[in-house]
C-alpha cells in the first residue's frame, strides 16, 4: 500500500521510494528510508500535508509525495 | 612567537542548539530559533581563549550537504573551499541517528571534525545512553558531551578543537562509510581514474571527489570543469559511464542507493552505541501538537495567535508611541528654541528630526511584531504554521514556509524579504520575493489612518481591513499568474521537519528581536535620513518665491490691527482678540506655506506628472507625495503634510480639515490608498530584492511591475467608482 493510504495512528514501514531524484534524496536524507519504521501521527486539518514520525523525529510531506511511497503496515 | 589565528567552523542540523552554542562562545548577538534555516547567513566571532585566537564561524544549519538549498550550498562550500582549521558538529544527542547523516558526511569531506552531542541532558532525561568513547573510536572523532543553552562541556569542546588543530589529519581509511561492493569498486575505479589525471595539488581529495560524481553532483562537475582544464571531459564521461553501468546494475540511481548505504553504516554505528532504556517517556510536543495542530481547533489557534500578534503589536504598540511622539516634539521644540532663524535651522527641525521622528514612531510597532515572530519561531510554532498552510498556500503555488515571509510582510518588508532565504527553491524564492510587497507594510499605515480616517470617519477600520484583505488578494491572484506564466516548473519537495516545542529563552528572543530591528533602524539612520533631506531641499528651494499676495505685510497689518483694538484691562475681551488675532496669522502663513510649496521645485515636479496620477483621482500634492513614497513610505504622510501646508502628524484635526479642503473626495482617497497598497515598494526593500535574487533584473521587474499594478487598480476603483456615480 501506499503511505497516503495510511489512516492516523497506524504503524509502518517503508519498502520503496519512487518519485523523481530529489525528492527521493530529501525524503532519504529526512531518515525515511528503506525498512525504515514509521508511525502516522496525523493529517493536517485540510489533509495535506500529512505528519509522520520516524527515527525519533517528526516529518511533514505532502500527500501527493507520500503516494510515492510503498509501505506495509506493522500490526 | 605570535600564534596562528584558528578558524574553526559550527555546522550542524537545524533545530540542534547550533546557534546557542555560538552565542554562548562568542558572546555575540545572534538570532536563535526553531524554524529550519533560520541561521541563513554566515556568522562570525573572534574569541581569545586557552592562549589561542580563534575566530567561531556559524555555518546555516544543514540535514546534509547534498546541495539542494542555499544553506547547504554555503556550508559546503565554506568547507571545501576556506579549508577551516576544524570543522565543530553539532549534534542533538536526542536525536543521533538523523544527526549523525550531516556527520558522516563531514567525515567524508576529510576536514577535521568534532562531534559535539549538544542537547545531552533532553538525551538522558529521554533515557538515551550513548557511549561516547565508543563513538569516538568507530568514526576516528573525538566526542564531547555539551548542553549548550546551560554553558557546559563548552570549554572542553575548544580544548578538543585546539587539540585537533595541532595534530596532524588522520581518519583511518577502514573508519570511513562502506558503500555496497558495486558502489566500491566504481569509486575505487574513478578515484583512480582522477590520480592518474589530476597533479596532487587537486583541491579535493580523490575520493570524495569520485563520490560526488557518481552522485552526479552539479556543483563538484562545473568545479571539475573549471579547475581541470585539460581532462576534465575524460573524468566527467568516465564518472557517467559508471553511473550509468551501476544504475543498471542496482536497478536505481547510484545517490539513491549511496545514501541508504550511509544510513545503514549509521544504523550499525547506532546499535553499538546507543542503548535506549525503556523508560517510557512523556512526549509533551506530541501532546502539545493534539490541541495546535488539531483538525477542529488548528485553525481557529491559529487566526488567534495571529489575532492577537497584530494586537500586541499595534495596540500595546500605542503607547510607547505616543511617548516617542512626544519627545520627538521636545527635541523639536528645544532646536526651536536654542537655533537663530537660519536655513540650517530648517533643515534640522523641519527635514531632518521631522523626517526621523515621524519614523522612529514606527519603532514600537516593529519591535514588537519582530518580537511575536521570534517568539513563533523560537517556540517551534512557525513550522505548524506551515503545516497547518501548505494546503492553501500550495493554491497559489508557493510552499507553506511562504507564509512566513509573507506574514512579515506585514510589518517590513526587507526583512521578509530576507527571511525567504528559508525557502529550498529559488523558483519559490523570487516568486514570495514578488508578492511580499503587496502584503501592506507598517509604514502604509499612517496613510490609511490619514486617509480613511478623514473620509471615512466611522467605517475606517473597516475600510483599512479591506485595503489589507484587497493586498493579500493581489498577492494571490499575481502568485497565481507567475506561477503559471513566468515561474513554471516542479515543486520544491515540503519534506520538512517538525521540530519539538521548546521553552524559548528570553535572552535569545530579544536577540533575535533585536537582530531584525537592527534592519529597520539601519534603514531609518541611512536610507530615510537621506530622503528626508532631499525631500526637505526639494521642498524649500529655490529660496526667493514670487509670491502671488504679500503675506508678511498681511501678517504684520493684522498684527497692528488687532494691536489698537485690544484694549489693557478687560481680560475677557482682550483674551478673545488675541485668540482671533492668532487664527487669523495661523491661515495667512497656513495659505503662505501653501504657495511656497506649490511653487518649490518639488511642487513643479508634482505639476509635471500630475497628467499621469489625474485619471485615478490623485492631485499633484498627492502625486509628489507617492513620488517621495520612493524613498520610505513613512514619508508620504509627512510630505503630505508640508504640501496640505498642515501642521501636525496623520492623526491630528489639522491635516484632516486640510485634505478635506483639498478637493479630494472619499473615492478618490480610496484609490490613492489601494495606489499606496500596491506601488513600488520602498528603497531598502528595492535594496533587498536586488541582494536576494542576486540581481538588478528582479528588482526592476519588481519596480515596474508593482507601479502597473497600483495604476491599473487603481484606475479601475476610481473610474468605475465614478461611474456607478460615488
Amino acid at each position: 500500500m501506499r503511505l497516503n493510504e495510511m489512516r492516523e495512528g497506524q504503524h509502518g514501514r517503508i519498502l520503496r521510494i519512487g518519485g523523481e531524484s530529489r525528492l527521493r534524496r530529501r525524503i532519504l536524507e529526512m531518515g525515511l528510508t528503506k525498512n525504515s519504521e514509521i508511525y502516522i501521527e496525523k493529517y493536517a486539518p485540510l489533509k495535506d500535508p500529512l505528519e509522520l514520525s520516524v527515527r525519533g523525529c517528526h516529518v511533514s510531506l505532502r500527500v501527493k509525495e507520500a503516494a510515492e511511497i510503498d509501505v506495509e503496515e506493522l500490526k | 612567537m605570535e600564534k596562528r589565528q584558528l578558524r574553526i567552523a559550527l555546522s550542524g542540523n537545524p533545530n540542534s542548539g547550533k546557534t546557542t552554542i555560538f552565542n554562548n562562545l562568542t558572546g555575540t548577538r545572534q538570532k536563535v530559533g526553531n524554524w529550519p534555516g533560520v541561521t541563513v547567513e554566515k556568522k562570525e566571532g573572534d574569541i581569545h581563549k586557552f592562549g589561542h585566537d580563534m575566530r567561531i564561524i556559524d555555518l546555516p544549519g544543514t540535514y546534509s550537504l547534498t546541495p539542494f538549498s542555499i544553506e547547504e550550498i554555503v556550508a559546503r562550500d565554506f568547507i571545501i573551499d576556506e579549508n577551516p582549521d576544524v570543522v565543530i558538529d553539532i549534534i542533538d544527542a536526542s536525536n543521533l541517528e538523523r544527526n549523525l547523516y550531516l556527520a558522516n558526511q563531514l567525515r567524508e569531506l576529510d576536514c577535521k571534525v568534532i562531534f559535539a552531542l549538544n542537547m545531552a541532558d533532553v538525551a538522558k532525561s529521554r533515557g538515551f545512553k550513548i557511549d561516547a568513547k565508543k563513538l569516538s573510536e568507530l568514526l576516528g572523532v573525538p566526542v564531547i558531551f555539551t548542553v549548550g543553552n546551560k554553558n557546559k562541556g563548552l570549554d572542553d569542546l575548544l580544548k578538543a578543537a585546539i587539540a585537533l588543530a595541532e595534530s596532524p589529519l588522520e581518519i583511518p581509511e577502514e573508519r570511513r562509510v562502506r558503500y555496497s561492493n558495486d558502489i566500491e569498486s566504481a569509486i575505487g575505479e574513478l578515484r583512480d581514474f582522477i590520480k592518474c589525471r589530476v597533479d596532487a595539488a587537486f583541491l579535493y581529495n580523490p575520493r570524495w571527489t569520485a563520490v560526488k560524481l557518481l552522485e552526479d553532483d552539479k556543483i563538484i562537475k562545473d568545479r571539475i570543469r573549471e579547475k581541470v582544464t585539460a581532462e576534465s571531459e575524460n573524468i566527467l564521461t568516465k564518472a557517467e559511464k559508471l553511473r550509468g553501468k551501476l544504475a543498471k546494475r542496482l536497478d536505481d540511481d547510484p545517490e539513491i542507493i549511496m545514501t541508504d548505504d550511509r544510513y545503514g553504516f549509521i544504523a550499525g554505528t547506532i546499535k553499538e552505541v546507543l542503548s535506549a532504556s525503556t523508560l517510557q517517556r512523556v512526549d509533551i510536543s506530541r501532546n502539545i501538537d493534539l490541541v495546535l495542530t488539531n483538525r477542529f481547533l488548528g485553525f481557529p489557534i491559529f487566526i488567534f495567535f495571529i489575532w492577537a500578534m497584530f494586537q500586541v503589536t499595534f495596540t500595546l504598540g500605542a503607547y510607547p508611541m505616543e511617548w516617542i511622539d512626544a519627545g520627538v516634539g521636545f527635541v523639536s521644540a528645544f532646536f526651536e528654541y536654542v537655533l537663530p532663524a537660519s536655513l540650517l535651522k530648517d533643515l534640522i527641525v523641519d527635514g531632518i528630526i521631522a523626517g526621523v521622528g515621524s519614523i522612529i514612531i514606527f519603532l514600537p510597532n516593529i519591535l514588537l511584531l519582530f518580537f511575536c515572530i521570534a517568539l513563533f519561531e523560537d517556540t517551534g510554532y512557525m513550522a505548524r504554521a506551515a503545516f497547518l498552510m501548505d494546503k492553501i498556500m500550495h493554491l497559489i503555488g508557493l510552499h507553506g514556509k511562504s507564509f512566513i515571509p509573507m506574514l512579515m510582510g506585514f510589518g517590513c518588508s526587507v526583512p521578509a524579504i530576507i527571511a525567504t532565504r528559508s525557502l529550498e527553491s529559488r523558483k519559490d524564492r523570487i516568486l514570495t520575493i514578488l508578492i511580499t510587497p503587496f502584503m501592506s507594510c507598517s509604514a502604509k499605515l499612517p496613510v490609511y489612518i490619514a486617509l480613511a480616517g478623514t473620509f471615512f470617519a466611522a467605517h475606517a477600520g473597516t475600510v483599512i481591513f479591506i485595503i489589507y484583505l484587497f493586498g493579500i488578494l493581489v498577492a494571490i491572484v499575481t502568485g497565481r499568474l507567475f506561477r503559471t506564466a513566468l515561474l513554471r516548473g516542479e515543486d520544491a519537495p515540503f519534506v520538512m521537519e517538525l521540530p519539538p516545542y521548546r521553552v524559548p529563552m528570553m535572552k535569545n528572543l530579544l536577540i533575535h528581536m533585536w537582530d531584525r530591528s537592527k534592519m529597520f533602524l539601519k534603514k531609518m539612520g541611512g536610507i530615510i535620513l537621506v530622503g528626508s533631506i532631499v525631500i526637505w531641499v526639494l521642498s524649500s528651494f529655490p529660496q526667493n518665491i514670487h509670491y502671488s499676495a504679500d503675506y508678511d505685510a498681511q501678517i504684520a497689518k493684522a498684527n497692528q490691527s488687532y494691536e489698537q483694538q485690544i484694549m489693557p484691562g478687560k481680560a475677557d475681551h482682550e483674551n478673545r482678540l488675541r485668540q482671533q488675532k492668532d487664527d487669523l496669522i495661523r491661515k495667512i502663513s497656513i495659505a503662505k506655506k501653501a504657495e511656497r510649496a506649490e511653487k518649490s521645485y518639488i511642487g513643479r515636479i508634482g505639476k509635471v506628472i500630475e497628467p499621469l496620477f489625474e485619471p485615478i483621482g490623485i492631485d499633484w500634492r498627492g502625486s509628489v507625495a507617492l513620488v517621495t513614497g520612493f524613498v520610505a513610505k513613512e514619508i508620504v504622510i509627512s510630505t503630505m503634510g508640508v504640501l496640505y501646508a498642515a501642521e501636525g502628524d496623520a492623526e491630528s484635526d489639522a491635516m484632516r480639515d486640510a485634505l478635506k479642503k483639498s478637493g479630494m473626495t472619499p473615492l478618490s482617497a480610496f484609490s490613492m490608498m489601494i495606489f499606496v497598497l500596491l506601488y513600488v515598494p520602498c528603497l531598502a526593500t528595492i535594496g533587498a530584492i536586488t541582494r536576494e535574487t542576486g540581481s538588478m533584473k528582479w528588482a526592476l521587474f519588481s519596480v515596474v511591475f508593482t507601479t502597473g499594478v497600483a495604476w491599473g487598480m487603481s484606475f479601475v476603483v476610481y473610474q468605475g467608482g465614478r461611474f456607478l456615480g460615488f
